[in-house]
C-alpha cells in the first residue's frame, strides 16, 4: 500500500516538474509546480515527517507559490517570444542539471559507487530515529531549539536582511502623491468636518 | 469482525466515515445557509425567507435544484481547465480539511477521521489553501473584475494567514502539542468554562475572530466580492453548479473557522457547567452560536475601505499576535497559572 502511494506521489511529482517547464503558459506552469509541491508533501508523510510536510504546504504552497501567481498573472508575458529562447538555454539548463545530479549523488549515493565524503554514509544511515515516545514535530523542536538554536537564529537574521534589502531596493518614497493617514481620518470630529445648513426652498446657500 | 482488519476492511470504514461526515455537513449546511439569511433578515426588519417548506426551511434545496439545472455558461477566452478547476478545488479543499477535525471523545478514543499528530497544522494548511480557487477563478475567467477581485483575495487571505498562524502558535505552547483532541483535552479543567482557552487567550480571541472573517472572505472584508466595486468579484463569470461550489466551499470554510474557534478558545466538545456530561451537542451548539456570531457581523458591519484592511492585517494584528506568542512563552516559561498545561 505504502509503495503504491510513494510510486503515485514520485511520478505525480516527477510529472508535475516536467510540465512545469514545458508548458506554454506561465500561469499553467505555475499550478503544475504548486502539484509537485503537494506530491513532495506527501513523500514526506510517507517517510514520516509529518511535521515538514505540512510546513511545505503552508509556506510553499500556501504562501510562495501564491505570490509567484500573483507575479505571474500581473505580468503581460508574451508567450511566443518566452518559448523562443528554450533551444538557445538548453544546453546550459541541462548542464545545471546534470551538476545538480551529480552534486545530490555525492552525497546520497552509495559507498562503492560515487560516494566522495566519508562521513556521508554514516550521516545518511543516521536519519534521526526519533524515540519511541516522542513524535518527531517534538524531537524537530527540541533539536532546533537546543542544540541548532545559533544556526536557527542565524538563518532567520539572513532571511530578515534579504527582507530588508529587497525593500530598500525597491522603495521610492514619491512625495508628489496624496497619502492616507489613518489616524487622522478616525481621529475626524464630525462636527467640524459637517455643518449643517438650513436651506430656504428657491434660495440656495 | 476479522473482515474490518483487513486493509480493504479498514478502507471500507473511512470511506465510510468520510462519506457521513461529508453528507452530515452538506445537509447541516443547507439550513445553516437558511439561519444566515433568516438573521440577516431579522436585523434589517424584514421577512427573508419564508416560502419554500415551513419557515421557509427547506430554501436552500429549492435553491440547489435551481443551481443544478440552470446553463453553465463559460466566457469567451476563458482557460476552460482552470475555469473548473478553481470552483472543484474550493469546494473540495474546504471539505477534506474536515479530515482533521475531532468532534467528541471517549475514555480512549476520538471521533476523527484522521486523529493526526499535527492536526492543527494540516487544517492550517489547507485552509491556505482556499485562496487557490478564488486567484484561479478569478484568473480563468479572463474578465476584469474576477481578475481584480482575485488579486485582492490573494492579498488579502496570505495576509490575515499570518495573523492566525500566530495566534494558533500561542495555543500550542499552553499546550504543547499540535494534536487538536489534545488541545481541547488541555482545556478540561474543574472550573467549566472558565478553565478554557479564552481566559488566558482572551485578545486572541478577538484577533482570531477577525482574522477568521478576513480569511473566509466575509463581510466587513468581503473585498474579493465587493458588489459596489466589483459586481461579484471572482464570481462574476461562473453560473449554475460551479457557482454553487464556489458558495458551498466558501460556507464550509466559514464553519470550519467556526469549529476551529470552538475547538481553540472554547473547549470543543467541552461541557461549560462542571457537572454536565461532556459531549458532541456542545460542540454543535458552539459552532452555530459563532455561525450566528459571523452572520451578525454580516449583517450590522459595514465594509472596510482595502487599504485599512491591509493596515489592520500587518499594522496592527500582527505585531499583536507576535508580542502576545512572546508574552505566552514567557508566562508559560514562569509558571503562570492557566498557561502552561503540558
Amino acid at each position: 500500500m505504502i509503495t503504491f502511494a510513494f510510486y503515485l506521489f514520485a511520478c505525480v511529482a516527477v510529472a508535475g516538474g516536467l510540465l512545469t517547464v514545458l508548458a506554454r503558459n506561465p500561469v499553467h506552469s505555475v499550478l503544475w509546480l504548486i502539484l509537485t509541491f503537494f506530491s513532495s508533501a506527501g513523500l514526506f508523510v510517507l517517510m514520516g515527517a509529518e511535521f515538514v510536510a505540512m510546513l511545505m504546504l503552508i509556506v510553499y504552497v500556501g504562501a510562495v507559490a501564491v505570490l509567484f501567481l500573483f507575479v505571474v498573472m500581473m505580468l503581460d508575458v508574451d508567450f511566443a517570444e518566452l518559448k523562443s529562447g528554450m533551444v538557445h538555454y538548453l544546453p546550459l539548463a541541462g548542464l545545471m542539471g546534470i551538476i545538480l545530479l551529480l552534486e545530490l549523488g555525492m552525497v546520497v549515493g552509495i559507498s562503492s559507487g560515487w560516494a566522495f565524503a566519508d562521513a556521508a554514509p554514516t550521516l545518511r544511515a543516521a536519519v534521526a530515529p526519533a524515540p519511541e515516545d516522542v513524535s518527531n514535530t517534538a524531537a524537530l523542536g527540541q533539536l532546533i531549539y537546543t542544540r541548532y538554536v545559533y544556526l536557527f537564529q542565524a538563518a532567520g537574521l539572513i532571511l530578515l536582511t534579504a527582507m530588508i534589502g529587497a525593500i530598500v531596493l525597491t522603495l521610492r518614497h514619491r512625495v508628489d502623491v496624496k497619502r492616507q493617514n489613518v489616524l487622522e481620518q478616525m481621529y475626524r470630529d464630525p462636527k467640524a468636518a459637517v455643518e449643517l445648513m438650513d436651506v430656504k426652498p428657491g434660495q440656495g446657500i | 469482525m476479522d473482515f474490518f482488519d483487513t486493509n480493504f476492511g479498514i478502507f471500507l470504514i473511512i470511506l465510510g466515515q468520510c462519506l457521513l461526515v461529508t453528507v452530515l455537513l452538506l445537509v447541516s449546511l443547507a439550513f445553516l445557509l437558511v439561519l444566515d439569511r433568516k438573521v440577516w433578515g431579522a436585523v434589517q426588519l424584514r421577512r427573508s425567507v419564508n416560502v419554500v417548506g415551513p419557515f421557509g426551511l427547506l430554501q436552500s434545496f429549492a435553491d440547489f435544484i435551481k443551481f443544478a439545472l440552470k446553463e453553465i455558461v463559460v466566457p469567451g477566452g476563458a482557460d476552460k481547465t482552470v475555469f473548473f478547476l478553481a470552483p472543484m478545488m474550493s469546494f473540495v479543499l474546504a471539505t477534506i480539511a474536515w479530515a482533521a477535525v475531532p468532534f467528541n471523545a471517549g475514555e480512549d478514543s476520538v471521533w476523527v477521521i484522521a486523529n493526526v499528530n499535527v492536526g492543527i497544522l494540516y487544517i492550517f494548511a489547507i485552509s491556505s489553501l482556499e485562496v487557490y480557487g478564488v486567484i484561479m477563478g478569478g484568473w480563468a475567467s479572463n474578465s476584469k473584475y474576477p481578475f481584480l477581485g482575485g488579486l485582492r483575495s490573494a492579498a488579502q487571505m496570505i495576509s490575515y494567514e499570518v495573523s492566525i498562524g500566530l495566534i494558533i502558535v500561542g495555543v500550542l505552547i499552553s499546550t504543547g502539542s499540535l494534536n487538536l483532541a489534545d488541545i481541547v483535552m488541555a482545556q478540561s479543567g474543574s472550573y467549566g468554562f472558565f478553565s478554557w482557552y479564552w481566559l488566558p487567550h482572551l485578545p486572541m480571541v478577538v484577533l482570531f475572530f477577525v482574522s477568521a472573517l478576513a480569511e473566509t472572505n466575509r463581510p466587513p472584508f468581503d473585498l474579493p466580492e465587493a458588489e459596489s466595486e466589483l459586481v461579484a468579484g471572482y464570481q462574476v463569470e461562473y453560473s449554475s453548479t460551479p457557482y454553487l461550489l464556489f458558495m458551498v466551499g466558501e460556507y464550509m470554510a466559514i464553519v470550519l473557522m467556526c469549529a476551529l474557534i470552538s475547538l481553540l478558545f472554547f473547549g470543543g466538545w467541552l461541557s461549560p457547567i462542571p457537572g454536565l456530561p461532556d459531549g458532541i451537542l456542545w460542540f454543535i451548539l458552539k459552532i452555530l452560536f459563532f455561525f450566528f456570531l459571523f452572520a451578525m457581523v454580516k449583517a450590522i458591519v459595514p465594509r472596510y475601505r482595502y487599504d485599512q484592511l491591509m493596515r489592520l492585517g500587518w499594522k496592527v494584528f500582527l505585531p499583536m499576535s507576535l508580542g502576545w506568542v512572546v508574552i505566552v512563552a514567557a508566562f508559560a516559561q514562569y509558571g503562570v497559572p492557566g498557561y502552561a498545561r503540558w
